[in-house]
Formats: structure tokens, sequence, C-alpha cells
């Protein structure tokens, strides 16, 4: 069967103009239905895919047990592959900015109000489209944004992008409003310990709690996001399923959530991780409502975004200059940051609206103010580049 | 080389409704043209297409479904004799300051039934990547060469031994370019005199030029690395001589490596973009690439030397450069200085490149971009790895202690995110 096999290879190669002999082969299986061979010549690598062939071939490919051959030239072969990885990723993409909370509110300094709001303004100018300017929590939990009333006061007239704050409940939703809040965000485990740890109560009461929220939110048509935390791993729990991510997220979307945000909160997800997840979230979320807010706590942040490019989210969290450690792992990086998310979209060719080097200039801003270096990669290369070309 | 005993599974077969589509994709435009054929009439059926603007629609209509077919590629095969668990995260740990957060390693995060789904997932982006990644470390040359402070030939040698005993199946051990130029690598000849006795992996050096190679085999190098461009002003300043004079050096180099049976590994600098001419054009890595190719190197190391790429970058370049050299001959090479080398790496494992280097605990700066960072963490590469299900031999408990070795030697703090998370991750939950 061997030597008959690659009679017929021998035969296909002669009929390709431009083959000379061939030089290697690899049998990659055969079946009932098809085959598939990779041939390599000593001049264009050519890969034999599947298709169909005339009867002359056919013939000894049916005593292989085969029915189907085509040749595709390997140049072609490739931009057909490149194009499938990156045809699917989406044109225009939303970043929302979370550093003025989710940054803020996981350093450890606190930052005056003065400086939060001008970091705001800043952020603004950059063409970020929403900036989430502060968190309604209790400021006995976070203190960092102990000052949210007067943070969203100075905020009321800036104008260019979208202001949604964190509210945990019914009260805190309330008095986000009553401050000027026109948006607001609030905040589910997939975990059910963490949940519990996290905001006290399970995940069921959770979003009992927020049913309430959206009702209150619907009354005043103010658009709600919803956040889930721990849509890979959870730091008590380990493994989260995704079946568990699916459910809560159908829950938030059904309570009328407008957006969904998969964050993985410990950082732990590759895209082994998240592809699956997020496969199991599209089945009952539809994908333009759905957002992903990785942490870089292990590196792996920009890869799952790029998977996530891929499987079609098209709404991306991100912090400027890498804001807010990981809780969890001191010294441990959390957010992944906004310049380096905005130059690989931009790497890409997709739209954000998003000047990197405003945004650039804010994260100097802040950092300078936190007194200590960018977390941004992309940040810390363009600021000191030199022109000169050095010996490596 | 024919692999005509290795067949894959049925389930690598595509679903007669893929097979359709590639028939509809068929169509003139693609195919040979007839004449060309000698077998009389149209060998290939297929709905006849008579427009080429119609390829580009067929070619849209196959990102709907994935391309069925991944190479099959060579590579696992090879290292099928490594015994070494990939992950060993409950490993007992022993002395050592690394806390035992094996809680946290990313295999956790998968169960057995998910380690088989995530193979035949339904997911085209996860499929086509290769089962076996090989992991080149590059922490002992290309680390240590753009590292600010020299370490002690004693360092050195130690970690180079705990590099291979973490798996590593190639760990760059020295340069023979030139002290003058490399002054961090001048012990070259006692690094190679000292880890001679290494058996369980390969330890190639890079060598400029025939003077450079000899002396490398004179001090008993088994493998050799040469050092191209894919710009002519980067290769006129960082090595002094136009890229096809480099050429000409390496053909000299390739010639006498294989009269004594080393094999010689091409790299090509500035793949995607040259800190003096910008852009690089694919088809000048594809150049660079197939000429040391041609002139016998086994493999070709593709390196982003500034590290400005983005996988929007580097897929025309590898379509580029895969077009004439084939996939399992060549490996990426991307720095971090702008974050973007773990998704530059993912995007590359989809094009179905199988090797890649890393450098431990991200050794080696950015030689333009001060402060920046240069080299890939070999840990964060492994632990993305791990959580892909793709099968590297690396234990990466065991490399991250290595890279808290040599960062403390070098008094800086690790540059892999892996090692700083899990080394300090705490087991209690604190509120966000």
């Amino acid at each position: 069967m061997k030597s008959e096999l690659e009679m017929a290879l021998a035969s296909v190669a002669l009929a390709i103009p431009g083959a000379a002999a061939i030089r290697d082969t690899q049998y990659l299986g055969v079946g009932t239905q098809a085959i598939g061979i990779g041939i390599r010549y000593s001049i264009e690598h050519v890969e034999v895919w599947v298709g169909i062939l005339r009867p002359q071939i056919t013939s000894m490919f049916v005593m292989l047990g085969v029915s189907q051959l085509v040749i595709i030239p390997a140049n072609v072969l490739r931009r057909i592959q490149g194009r499938a990885l990156l045809g699917s990723i989406p044109r225009y993409v939303k970043i929302i900015e979370v550093g003025p909370r989710d940054g803020l509110q996981n350093e450890k300094d606190i930052v005056p109000t003065k400086v939060k709001i001008e970091l705001i303004k800043m952020l603004v100018s950059s063409g970020l489209p929403v900036v989430e300017a502060t968190s309604f929590v209790s400021p006995k939990w976070v203190p960092q944004l102990g000052d949210a009333k007067d943070v969203m006061e100075a905020i009321q007239n800036v104008e260019g992008a979208r202001f949604p704050v964190l509210t945990p409940n019914l009260k805190g939703f309330e008095a986000a409003v009553a401050a000027g809040a026109k948006e607001v965000a609030v905040f589910a485990s997939a975990s059910e310990s963490f949940s519990k740890s996290n905001i006290n109560c399970s995940i069921e009461e959770s979003l009992k709690r927020y049913h309430d929220v959206s009702l209150a939110a619907e009354k005043a048509s103010i658009p709600i996001r919803g956040y889930i935390s721990c849509v890979v791993g959870c730091p008590v729990e380990g493994k989260v399923p995704p079946a568990k991510v699916a459910y809560v997220a159908e829950k938030l979307y059904e309570m009328g959530c407008s957006e969904i945000s998969l964050g993985d909160t410990i950082g732990v997800g590759t895209p082994g991780t998240v592809v699956p997840m997020l496969e199991a979230v599209m089945n009952v979320v539809p994908v333009d409502k759905l957002a992903v807010h990785f942490h870089d706590t292990y590196g792996q942040a920009l890869s799952n975004i790029l998977a996530s490019l891929q499987m079609g989210i098209a709404t991306v969290d991100s912090s400027v200059a890498g804001l807010g450690g990981c809780p969890y792992a001191k010294g441990a990086s959390g957010n992944v940051a906004t310049e380096d998310v905005v130059y690989m979209l931009y790497g890409l060719g997709v739209k954000t609206n998003v000047d990197l080097g405003k945004v650039m200039l804010a994260g100097d801003f802040i950092c300078r103010h936190l007194g200590r270096p960018s977390h941004s990669k992309t940040a810390t290369a363009l600021r000191t580049s030199t022109a000169h070309v050095s010996k490596l | 080389m024919s692999s005509l005993e290795e067949p894959l599974g049925l389930d690598k077969l595509p679903s007669m409704n893929t097979i359709d589509r590639i028939q509809r994709f068929s169509s003139g435009a693609c195919r040979p043209r007839m004449d060309d054929m000698g077998m009389g009439s149209c060998w290939i059926e297929g709905r006849d297409c008579s427009s080429s603007n119609s390829c580009s629609n067929d070619y849209d209509e196959f990102t709907e479904d994935s391309f069925p077919w991944t190479r099959h590629t060579r590579n696992g095969s090879k290292n099928n004799s490594f015994n070494r668990s990939s992950n060993g995260g409950r490993k007992d740990l022993g002395a050592g300051s690394i806390c035992a957060s094996w809680y946290f390693l990313d295999h956790q995060y998968r169960s057995k039934s998910d380690e088989k789904n995530m193979r035949t997932t339904s997911s085209k982006f996860l499929r086509g990547i290769p089962k076996f990644v090989k992991i080149v470390e590059v922490g002992p040359r290309d680390g240590l060469q753009n590292e600010k402070n020299t370490v002690p030939t004693a360092i050195k040698v130690e970690l180079i031994r705990r590099l291979v005993s973490c798996g590593l199946p190639v760990v760059e051990a020295t340069s023979f370019v030139s002290p003058k130029w490399v002054p961090q690598l001048a012990d070259a000849k006692d690094v190679m005199e000292a880890v001679r006795d290494l058996e369980d992996a390969r330890l190639p050096v890079l060598t400029p030029n025939m003077k450079g190679f000899q002396a490398a085999v004179a001090a008993g190098a088994k493998e050799v690395a040469v050092f191209a461009s894919a710009s002519e002003s980067f290769s006129k300043s960082n090595i002094n001589c136009s890229i096809e004079e480099s050429l000409a050096r390496y053909r000299a180099v390739t010639q006498a490596a294989k009269a004594l049976s080393i094999p010689v590994r091409g790299y090509v600098s500035c793949a995607i973009g040259c800190p003096v001419e910008g852009s690089i054009p694919p088809s000048k890595v594809a150049y660079v690439a197939r000429e040391l190719h041609d002139m016998g190197c086994f493999e070709i190391s593709l390196g982003d030397t500034i590290g400005v790429g983005t996988p929007g970058n580097v897929v025309p370049m590898l379509e580029a450069v895969m077009a004439v050299v084939p996939a399992d001959k060549l490996a990426v090479h991307f720095h971090d200085t702008y974050g973007q080398s773990l998704p530059n790496i993912l995007i590359s494992l989809q094009m179905g490149i199988s090797t890649v280097d890393s450098s431990v605990a991200g050794l080696g700066g950015c030689p333009y971009a001060k402060g920046a960072t240069g080299n890939v963490a070999t840990e964060d590469v492994v632990y993305m790895l791990n959580g892909l299900g793709v099968k590297t031999n690396v234990d990466l408990t065991k490399l991250m202690v290595t890279g808290e070795f040599i960062s403390k030697h070098l008094s800086r703090a690790s540059g892999s995110k892996t090692a700083v998370a899990l080394c300090r991750a705490t087991a209690d939950a604190s509120k966000i």
C-alpha cells in the first residue's frame, strides 16, 4: 500500500507546473471520505488538502479508500490561514477604562480628589468612550474611593465619555443617582466562595439584590453593566466551570444589564480556558453584549484578549498604566494596561478612537502622583526609546 | 522522511460540510491551469469559476469553518524520549523561598475531561495549535549578553545546569562573538568546558564567522547559531556588514559545520521592524530566511528585535516566510518590549509554528529602549502553553526556582509575571 500511495503522489506531483522531484511526503490520514497528504517540492512548498480528483487519479486513491483530494499551493494556504485567524476580529473595539475605579481602588495609596478628577479629564480627552469614574461601595470597604460624591459632582459637565459607577445594592444606587450618575455597574461572581468572601452573600442573594437595582434603574432609564468575577478561576475554589459563568451571565442579561463584563479576577486564565468559557457564555448572551476584563497577573492578558477578539468580542476593559495591583498576589500586577491594549489593537488595524499618546500622558500623570513607574510596557518603551542604534 | 506510518486519528478528518466548502473553493483562478496538467481534461472537479474575483469570496467562506487540516508536524516525535512531566505543580519544593502556590497553576483549571475537550473543541482558534512545542532557552546567551551586570562563570554554569534540569530541550549556552563587543560572555570557552558533560539538552552557541566557529568547535560546541538581519541598516550597524556579506560569511560557516556534522541555526533579526528603517517588508524576511535555509540551517529563528510586532504584522510576515521555508523549520523569537510577545506567540502557534525562543525570568533588556524589557520570560510562555494543553516537557516550578536564582545574582526582580505571581500569591481571598 505504501508504494502505491507513493506512486500516486509521484504522478500528482509531476502534474503540477514547476514541480520537481518529491522531496518529502507526509501521510496524514486515510478514511473512507477523505485523505490529506502533505507534499513538499524542492521548488515550491505545496501542501495537499481535501478536494476531488478526476477518475485517473481518483481510481488510484479509491483503491486506498480515498474519494477526494485537491492540491492547494502553500502560499495560498497560508493566506487562508492568516485571514481566518485575523478575519473574525471586530473592526471597532470599545475600550472601557477602569483605571479611576478598579485601578485606584486596588492601589495602596489614596489619591486626592483633585488628582482623580484631573485623571478622568485626561482620560476623556484621549478619546476613551467610557471611563468608570468611581464606586459607591461603602468607604468602610473601599476607603480609596470615599470621595465618590465629590468626584461625581466635579465631572458633571465633562462631555465626551460615559461615566458608569459601581453600585453594590439599592442604597448605593440611590446615592449614585443623587450624586448625578447616569450609568451604574453591579458586581456578581461565578464562584460561590468568592461571592461569600467578597460581598458577603451567596450568588443568588447578590442576583436578587441586583434585580432590585435593575428595576430601579429601568424606571430611571439608567443603563446597568453587570460584572462577573472569577470567570476562569477562584482563589478559593480553583477552577470555575464555564457553565457556572454562563448561568450568572444569563441571569444578569435577563434582568436587563446592557453589557456583561467577564472578569478573570486572579489572572490565571489562558486561551485554553478562556475560549471554552466564552463559548459557554456566548450560547446564552449575544456577543455584542459581552466584554472581557482580564488581569495581567500571569502576563496572560493580551493573549487572552486576542483570543477573545478572534471569537468576536468587541469590548475590552483595561486600566491606564496598569493601575491596580492584584489583591491576591502581593506585588503582582492586576489590570491590563490600556496603553498595551491600544498598541495591540492599533497593530491589528482595529479602530478604538483612542489617542495612545494622550493615554500615555494620563498614565504618566497618575504614576507620578502614586510615586511609582507605569506598569505599561508600551508606555515605558515609547517614553525611553532612543533614536540611535546601539550595538546588540 | 516519510511518515506513512503515522496517520492522524479519524477525528481530524473534515466533515462533509467542510469538504463541500472546499469543493466550492476549487475555483479556476486557484487551480493550476489545465493545460499544464498533462492529464487531458480538467482533473479537479468543482464548480466552474469563471472570474478570478470570486476567489476572494471563497476565501471568506472559509473563515466560517476552520480549515480542517493541521499539518502533521514532526517535532513531537523527536522528544518522545523525554519523560519529564510538564506540570510540576504538586512537587515538593523542598528548601526554597518559592511558596507552593501550585494552586494557581493553570493546569489546575482544566479537569481531565477538559483536556480532552480542548483538543476536540469546536473552536477553530485552538485546533491548529501544535500538540508539542519546543522551547529554546536563550537566557544564558541572549539574556545575559543584554544585562548590564556581568555574571561570574560559575553562576553561568550553574544557571545552565539548572535550566537543563528543568527539562528545556535546548539551552543556548554562550556566544563566540568577540569580547570586545560582548564582554558579558567573554568566558565562553570556560563555560563550554564546564558544561561538557551535560547530556540532556542541546547547547548551541552563537558564532559570528569562521573564526568564531573554529573557536567554538575547539571549545567543544556541538551546535552553532548564526545571526543575519532582514534590515540592511541594522545589519551594517550591528555586525558591520551588509546582509549579503553576512550570508556569504555564514555560507562558509555552514559548509564547515556540515563537514563536521554540526547543526547550524539561523537567526533573522528585525523580522518585523528595525530601529533605523522602521517597518520591514515580509518579503525581505522571507528572502533572508530562505537563504539561511538553503545554505543548510536546520532551523530559522525569526526575531522581532525591537518588540514592535503585533499579530497584525506577525501574520503577514509568517505567511511570507512559511511559503518558502517549512513551518517545522521555523522558530519565533519575540521581544516583550511593548508587552506583545505572548499574543504574537499565540498567533504563531495558531499558524502552526512549534518552536519558541524565550529567556528565563525575562533576562535581557532591550538595548534600544532604556529600561524597557527585551526577551519574553520562559515562565510566562510555559504557563500559557500549559494552559493551552501544549506539551513542553518543562517543569514550571523548577524553572521558577532557576529564574529566582539568576535574578538574585543579577540583583534585579524577575521579569516574569508568572514567577512573581506564583511566588507571592496568598491563600486568603481579600476583598475587592
